[in-house]
């Protein structure tokens, strides 16, 4: 079956791996060797902000000048483990949350009519092309103490003064669950869509329950979808910084926005480095499990 | 309908109302004649005309306009060129890493990204001068890093999915492998070309974290501007322009996939 491949020139055939991979070696890959590198060095007021770890001194000596000092602030000042912790539990509560809310809609539309399934997917993605920065814009309109929710439930009678939901934990949730709810439900789709249906009528000939059919079949066969969903959620949520910066509160810790904090409003580069060293360090494992889905996923006669 | 069916069907409602209710409440109020966006005031188009007389809007628009073009005809060359390196070659050395390449940028937060991205310019200009400071040419180079991963993820499932035995007609026949790409393939994957094209002008437009890392005195994007603005609180201006995105973004996603649809029916 290789006569095809054999006919084909070598140089295209190295053209066509060579050039998306050099590109990306250079401006995805390379770049996290200066993120390491910058986080070992010294901040200084300066442009750039920071010293070269080598050297050249005076009598014409190179120094190989490593600093641990970023590290150990992470380490010392509680606010970065604060913030690491309540990063993680923001993450996987909305992780949760946009699960309980994806996983229903999925399942709904893989058992609608077919002709039905791919104008109602249609409907799940077009939000998320259009601006993630004017959805979340969209919220602080509705949130609000004069906006709209309480606009309607005081109209209604249903509450005196206005609930606080803008700039605390709820709002955050509410923005994540909204703008990453497609990230869900697309791959729990795929997963529950090519779900073998002669297994659940099978089980119903044989007296099982629809709900225990879900949670004996449905739900484990469809474990890959859910854990890929979560990890496209999950990870990105991690170092969000749109979300906390308009939606939460002063008060709402998250790494992506004490990065970003750090590094526009304290020109603090190399602590900035650090922080996303570790962030990165901690979303390995999630990326792993991630890439494990996605390679069964592309296994043929799945 | 049994109680399961109307149950399937309420969730449904209720997401799709999540989904379009905020963005369907901005498009209203973007209509309101009061500057409390939130109280009605009447209808009114005057802030639609306002934004049309607001230089650094309109300047930032152009801007982010230049550079999601650029990027997104980069995006689409280097994205299909991974895409074919994924699905014909099976083994290469490289290619691992080549799949670990292709899914990060789109899953990475944007602040590790763009942070690192700045000081690999910021590093590279000290060492060889190129790029000289910074501004559109920075955020081109990190927008195509982000949004060719998206091309590919989409090119990829239509090569994937494609008939090969064509191409391997035409090789029988004497054709040679350009000619075969551009006279089979390329007519083949040509809608997930252009759904990947759109995807990555959209994502250019969109994109606020990278662009903030990357660019330098004067060239600040539309994202830029609507997070500043944003940050000092809702304006109906703002309104206006969100839906004016929105609409327009909206009908060319919704004509691209009508075409898309009605491609696939017909090969059905």
């Amino acid at each position: 079956m290789n006569i095809p491949t054999l006919r084909r020139p070598v140089s295209g055939r190295r053209l066509i791996i060579g050039l998306p991979w050099l590109w990306l070696g250079l401006f995805f890959l390379l770049p996290f060797l200066f993120v390491l590198k910058l986080s070992l060095s010294e901040s200084v007021l300066a442009q750039p902000p920071y010293l070269g770890l080598i050297r050249e001194f005076q009598d014409g000596m190179l120094v190989l000048a490593i600093n641990l000092g970023n590290y150990q602030l992470l380490l010392d000042d509680s606010l970065y483990l604060k913030a690491l912790l309540s990063s993680l539990q923001i993450a996987a509560i909305s992780t949760l949350l946009t699960l309980l809310l994806g996983y229903p809609m999925a399942y709904a539309i893989a058992r609608s009519p077919r002709h039905w399934r791919l104008p109602l997917m249609m409907l799940i993605i077009l939000p998320f092309w259009t601006s993630f920065l004017i959805r979340v814009y969209a919220w602080i309109g509705i949130l609000k103490n004069n906006g709209l929710i309480n606009q309607v439930l005081m109209g209604l009678g249903l509450i005196d003064s206005p609930l606080e939901i803008l700039h605390t934990p709820v709002a955050v949730y509410i923005g994540i669950v909204y703008s990453y709810l497609p990230f869900m439900v697309l791959p729990l789709y795929a997963t529950l869509v090519r779900l073998d249906v002669t297994l659940l009528e099978a089980a119903a000939d044989l007296g099982c329950r629809p709900w225990k059919q879900f949670l004996r079949i449905t739900l484990p066969l469809s474990m890959p979808g859910v854990l890929a969903g979560a990890m496209l959620v999950f990870i990105p949520v991690m170092g969000e910084f749109v979300i906390p910066d308009l939606l939460g509160g002063p008060e709402t810790l998250m790494l992506g926005k004490l990065m970003w904090t750090e590094f526009f409003s304290n020109k603090d580069w190399p602590l900035a480095s650090a922080l996303a060293a570790v962030l990165l360090v901690v979303l390995i494992i999630p990326f792993m499990l991630l890439r494990h889905y996605e390679q069964r996923s592309q296994e043929p006669a799945a | 309908m049994n109680r399961r069916s109307v149950l399937l069907l309420t969730v449904l409602l209720f997401g799709y109302a999540f989904l379009y209710g905020p963005i369907l409440s901005l498009i209203v109020y973007s209509f309101n004649e009061s500057r409390l966006v939130t109280v009605w005031g009447g209808f009114s188009t005057k802030w639609y005309g306002e934004l049309l007389h607001n230089e650094q809007i309109l300047g930032a628009a152009w801007l982010s306009i230049k550079i999601a073009a650029i990027n997104a005809c980069a995006a689409v060359v280097l994205g299909t060129l991974a895409a074919l390196a994924l699905v014909r070659y099976r083994r290469f050395r490289g290619r691992a890493s080549l799949e670990v390449l292709v899914t990060a940028p789109m899953v990475l937060p944007d602040v590790i990204i763009g942070l690192s991205l700045l000081l690999l310019f910021v590093s590279m200009e000290a060492l060889i001068g190129w790029p000289a400071g910074r501004g559109q040419s920075t955020i081109t180079l990190a927008h195509i890093t982000c949004s060719m991963a998206y091309v590919t993820v989409v090119v990829r499932s239509r090569l994937a999915h494609m008939d090969q035995s064509l191409e391997e007609a035409a090789l029988d026949l004497g054709a040679r492998p350009l000619t075969v790409f551009f006279a089979i393939t390329l007519p083949i994957i040509a809608p997930a070309l252009a759904a990947g094209w759109l995807l990555a002008f959209t994502l250019s437009m969109d994109d606020l974290v990278l662009a903030s890392f990357v660019s330098g005195p004067g060239s600040t994007t539309l994202p830029m501007v609507v997070y500043s603005s944003v940050r000092l609180g809702v304006s109906p201006q703002i309104n206006a322009l969100a839906s004016l995105i929105v609409v327009l973004v909206s009908s060319a996603v919704a004509i691209a996939g009508v075409l898309l649809y009605r491609q696939e029916k017909r090969q059905a």
